[in-house]
């Protein structure tokens, strides 16, 4: 009995709110379009953080350093350099590549350069045996370094090493990037936040000026608050399922239009092709996240508008 | 059932709108409250409903202490009063069934037995045939038992009506009276304001005088003469 009597009273304020959302549409339509605005700017910034930090994974793995060896080093020295290297803690990877080995690749290189091959093939083997280290972090690589220059480690050495430093620089720009984008999304989506809820807050409040009139006599015959609240708090709620559906639609809709833009390839650092990809992937859970904040915000400022403008006052 | 004791009403510094009013109204009476206009009689009733707290004095309805009451617990205590308000609060933009219904719907009571009871309650009022009207076709009398259907369609045991005769012509003020002694038969307690001499002497009911927001006579088969 209890259960169909609350039952009853569910149904009636879902109802009610969304005859309040009909009625209200050319108000809640500004609501509306700053809430989808907010959310946009959410899923934006997730998935140009993902995007960057699969970038920067991406450059991270070939970020390497070379130590070319003497032809003179014998088998156990080598070994003892590679232990003493994997030993450590900055280095997280080390590979030898011997003469032959750096010959072929040299070779598979240059296949198009006839003359360089003809030179090469009657030649010993000029190319050096070498080490190539991957740094644990390619923004702190000081502690190879200095292992590297010492006296007696820079004697193995054919030739100075080598950092692919210019890829580090990349990391870095695009880490800053990455940084500046993070911080971007953040204080736009809390500004807009907070402008959709202003907006939803003014749209209730004027939903709640219009209907004053019933309001007043409900309350005079005894409904209880929620249910005087409830359509407005559905309303709100409205605002924000149509808001993350509307968002994530164009969000899908720009996604399929540079694929075909630009084909699968990058712009700049933004890795269009992983992007899309990645939605396609968490589409739902990002359907989820809009509705949800969305929902969140709609519910926030429907609960202080109606808690402001519906009091239940008996003047003393 | 309902009792006032040494109730004041203040609405500001310079208007005391009710002295000392102490009164007692056993179940199933009929009460009518009657005074000048502006003596204080829609006050009493407002505090009834706790559309107005009082000042100082206490107040009790069906066992509710109005001291000890809650914001929230004002819905239960209005759900046990019907009220006909003087100026009729009906909804303009919903047919007579409607206006009854709503006292139902609000309190979440179902379709069916909404579609039960309102034709029901419209029949005791005599409006029956006039469901589907909008409030501005009906005549003011017509209203005034719109308003008295959905005050009593939830079935208070106490029913509070202001002024539920002004502004009527006597035959239609009658026919109010009248919806208002059958309601009361059934057990109903009410209690009404209206200035009107003449129903208030031939009714020979209960007749509390106010004058200047105190009660200046309280009789058992009362009369009024202003
Ligand atoms: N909301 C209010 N604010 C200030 N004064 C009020 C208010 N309501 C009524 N009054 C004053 O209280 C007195 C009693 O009013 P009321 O109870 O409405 O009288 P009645 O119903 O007998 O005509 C009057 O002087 C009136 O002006
Ligand atoms: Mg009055």
């Amino acid at each position: 009995m209890r259960i169909r009597h609350n039952l009853i009273i569910f149904r009636r304020i879902i109802k009610a709110g969304i005859l309040n959302f009909i009625r209200n549409a050319w108000l809640g339509l500004a609501a509306i379009a700053v809430m989808v605005i907010t959310l946009t700017i959410i899923l934006f910034s997730i998935i140009a953080n993902s995007t960057f930090n699969y970038t920067i994974t991406q450059i991270t793995d070939k970020i390497d350093i070379s130590v070319y060896l003497k032809d003179s080093v014998g088998v156990k020295d080598r070994d003892q350099l590679i232990e003493d290297l994997e030993n450590l803690d900055s280095v997280k990877e080390v590979n030898y590549v011997s003469k032959d080995e750096a010959l072929e690749r040299y070779k598979e290189q240059n296949k198009g350069n006839l003359d360089l091959l003809l030179a090469i093939s009657q030649t010993d083997n000029p190319l050096p045996a070498s080490l190539q280290l991957k740094p644990t972090d390619p923004n702190n690589i000081e502690p190879i370094r200095q292992f590297l220059e010492s006296e007696e480690i820079k004697e193995l050495q054919s030739d100075e090493t080598s950092y692919s430093g210019d890829r580090k620089t990349a990391i870095d720009k695009i880490t800053n990037a990455t940084s500046f984008i993070g911080r971007a999304g953040v204080v736009g989506v809390l500004v807009f936040a907070f402008i959709s809820m202003l907006i939803i807050f003014n749209t209730i409040q004027m939903a709640i000026f219009n209907r004053r009139s019933e309001l007043t006599i409900m309350r005079l015959l005894g409904a209880s608050t929620n249910y005087i609240r409830g359509p407005f708090i559905v309303e709100s709620v409205l605002y924000g399922i149509v808001s993350g559906v509307i968002s994530i639609a164009i969000v899908n809709v720009l996604f399929s239009v540079s694929a075909k833009a630009f084909g699968a390839s990058s712009l700049g650092i933004l890795d269009i092709e992983f992007a899309n990809v990645y939605f396609a992937d968490n589409f739902w859970r990002f359907l989820g996240l809009q509705l949800g904040v969305g929902i969140l915000i709609g519910s926030i400022s429907a609960l202080i508008a109606t808690r402001r403008y519906l009091k239940f006052k008996t003047s003393k | 059932m309902i009792l006032l004791d040494r109730v004041t009403k203040k609405y500001n510094k310079n208007a005391q709108a009710l002295e000392k009013i102490s009164l007692h109204v056993e179940p199933k009476e009929f009460v009518i409250i009657v005074g000048a206009s502006g003596a204080g009689k829609s006050t009493i009733l407002k505090l009834l409903t706790r559309e107005e707290k009082p000042t100082t004095g206490k107040i009790i309805v069906g066992g509710l202490d109005y001291s000890t009451l809650k914001d929230r617990e004002i819905p239960i205590l209005r759900r046990k009063i019907g009220v006909v308000f003087q100026d009729f609060k009906l909804l303009p933009n919903r047919t007579v069934f409607e206006n009854v219904a709503f006292a139902l719907e609000i309190v979440g009571v179902g379709n069916k037995e909404i579609d039960h009871t309102v034709p029901r309650v419209l029949d005791i009022v005599g409006l029956k045939g006039k469901e589907k009207r909008m409030p501005r076709e009906l005549s003011g009398g017509e209203l005034q038992r719109v308003a008295i259907a959905r005050a009593i369609v939830r079935q208070p045991r106490i029913l509070i009506a202001d002024e539920p005769t002004g502004n009527l012509d006597p035959k239609h003020a009658w026919d109010v009276i009248r919806v208002l002694e059958k309601i009361n038969r059934y057990g109903t307690t009410v209690i009404l304001t209206t200035h009107n001499q003449e129903i208030v002497n031939k009714l020979k009911r209960r007749v509390i005088t106010i004058k200047d927001g105190r009660i200046a006579s309280d009789k058992a088969s009362g009369e009024y003469h202003s």
